[in-house]
């Protein structure tokens, strides 16, 4: 399609409309971690006197507000770990049984599924915190990170489903007929075949977990407890928060994910499109 | 047990039927029961999660949240009148805005302009920035002393407005940032649904000789509605619980008129230590949800 006159004319003025307000709030950002506590209340578009200082008092945790920082990112990856780690368990297995044996059952266990990943965290959100409290594991990374496998399990199930009820079920039957059992034809023929949307699933229950804030803020509490996301709403609680060291901390926490979304982002692009698409 | 040349004839029979979207075929000579339990088995983390974290915690607050007088009283709170409304405006406006742009916008991205193509690139950039910074960068823009928003303002001989300061443009801010941060996912759907209409149907029109608009009355949007009701749908009842833009945003300031459910919620529980009425928030809710859920699992199925 090649576009003349005003057409081209409009198009630009939309890409370059939609490519300010994409990035803009991202670029202001970055800005905001480079500047100065005085050129901080100097509003400007570009950073007049650049300076690192805020990276390196958050690294060396010279200011009040980042003492903990490492503890809180250790924290932070630490429970985006146990979450992948189960998420993967419990999806690979479920994601098994639904597309490779078709048994009684299954229909609710589907219907579960979709219940759950459908249903909004934060409405269970205190049941959750009376559970946690029953159970003493207030204050514990057991109470995030259980919170996060539940709701981070069901898209990965789904998603496996999907991608494992394509292949064709004669190989598990020449398996079986090999003599393999059922944990036999899990490990050795399930696994392999279904590697490419593990990654994608790793990687979203690594960012679900890392992105959590809700369950973070009701469950942990003390500095070298919480999460960077729980640090970071922590600085709102007084007036004269540094902000530019806020943005820096905020710039740290953002540069993970944006990684991963970029490294990752065909197969976590084409697994999330296809799960909705496929739904239609 | 059947001679080999059969497996592979019985094999491309059901690799067709397989990929023509059959059911896998449940493994022969075997009593059913085996299979269920094999099937359990298998989900038993699952069912496991099902029954402690999910059912167990729905059932538990419903059971919390069935005393008349936790309605009588939080009905007489204006503050959670006020978040009903707050909660119908920002879930609908937001959500359906973004919805419309996001089905227009796809046809930009699903041209094989080069310029597209690398803006296709950047414009995930706010979907992979976790919601806190995003968040915390649109508040300081918006600062009414100090944002960039005034300054800009200011500079083009306007005056400043303290955005976060009124409810209006409080709430307008929440939605203009749920809008930002998740328009690109939303975009990316419905380009791969306008990708997986057949080209024979535009070229088609193109020889009939019509316009781009009717193109797109007559041919984009039949073929998208289906999947463009449910995006709406599940996004609706994602941003109904919605916690963090409005916390982050504007904590409920000014004088608690800009909550949305999820915030009074903690509000009542955390806060003022009203445990029944954060619940009986959240159950206020839960018919509209769940009504939502269940349209949704019967159409996704």
């Amino acid at each position: 399609m090649r576009l003349r006159g005003w057409r081209k004319v409009a198009f630009y003025g939309v890409c370059i409309a939609l490519l300010v307000w994409t990035v803009f709030p991202v670029y202001y950002m970055v800005m905001l971690s480079l500047v100065t506590w005085e050129d901080l209340f100097k509003p400007r578009l570009y950073v007049a006197n650049p300076t690192f200082e805020n990276y390196l008092q958050t690294f060396t945790q010279a200011n009040y507000f980042v003492s903990q920082f490492w503890l809180q990112l250790y924290n932070s990856v630490s429970i985006a770990l146990m979450t992948t780690a189960a998420v993967l368990v419990i999806g690979t297995l479920g994601s098994f049984a639904l597309a490779r044996i078709s048994f009684r059952g299954s229909r609710t266990i589907q219907g579960l599924t979709l219940f759950t990943y459908i249903i909004p965290s934060s409405f269970l959100s205190i049941p959750f915190f009376k559970l946690m409290a029953d159970y003493d594991l207030i204050g514990t990374k057991l109470s995030v990170v259980l919170v996060m496998i539940t709701f981070a399990s069901p898209y990965a199930v789904w998603i496996l489903w999907d991608y494992g009820k394509t292949i064709p079920p004669d190989i598990d039957e020449a398996a079986m007929i090999d003599g393999a059992g059922p944990l036999a034809i899990f490990f050795r023929i399930y696994l392999p075949l279904i590697l490419p949307p593990m990654v994608a699933i790793a990687t979203y229950a690594f960012l679900f977990a890392w992105n959590e804030y809700l369950y973070a803020v009701l469950f942990l509490s003390g500095e070298k407890y919480i999460t960077i996301p729980v640090a970071m709403g922590n600085f709102l609680a007084t007036d004269d928060a540094p902000w530019n060291i806020l943005m820096t901390v905020a710039v740290l926490y953002s540069i993970p994910p944006v990684i991963f979304y970029y490294c990752f982002r065909r197969h976590l692009v084409s697994g999330l499109v296809t799960g909705a698409v496929s739904g239609v | 047990m059947r001679p080999p040349a059969c497996r592979v004839l019985a094999l491309m029979n059901e690799t067709t039927a397989a990929a023509a979207g059959a059911r896998p075929t449940p493994a022969r000579h075997e009593p059913w029961w085996r299979n269920t339990l094999l099937g359990l088995g298998f989900c038993g983390p699952l069912l496991c999660l099902f029954a402690f974290l999910v059912l167990y915690p729905i059932l538990y607050m419903i059971y919390m949240g069935m005393d008349r007088e936790i309605y009588e009283d939080i009905f007489a709170d204006p503050i959670f009148i006020q978040t009903l409304w707050n909660t119908v405006i920002f879930v609908g406006v937001a959500v359906n805005v973004k919805m419309l742009v996001a089905l227009v916008l796809s046809a930009l991205f699903n041209t094989d302009n080069r310029f597209a193509r690398i803006l296709s690139g950047l414009f995930l950039l706010p979907w992979a920035i976790p919601s806190l910074p995003g968040i915390l960068a649109f508040r300081w823009m918006l600062n009414g002393q100090w944002g960039i928003v005034n300054k800009i303002l200011n500079d083009l001989g306007f005056a400043g407005y303290p955005w976060l300061v009124r409810r209006p443009t409080a709430i307008a801010a929440a939605i203009v940032y749920h809008i930002w941060k998740y328009l690109p996912f939303w975009t990316l759907i419905f380009v791969a649904g306008r990708r997986s209409i057949p080209r024979e149907l535009y070229e088609a029109g193109e020889i009939d000789g019509t316009t781009p608009l009717q193109r797109f009355r007559y041919i984009t949007f039949p073929m998208l509605r289906n999947l463009f009701m449910i995006c709406s749908l599940l996004s609706m009842v994602f941003t109904l619980g919605d916690f963090v833009i409005i916390k982050i945003m504007t904590g409920g300031a000014p004088g608690d008129s800009t909550h949305v459910l999820s915030t009074l919620a903690y509000r009542y529980t955390f806060l003022m230590g009203k445990l029944d009425w954060g619940v009986g928030t959240f159950v206020v809710a839960l018919p509209v949800t769940l009504l939502f859920i269940f349209i949704l699992i019967r159409w996704v199925r």
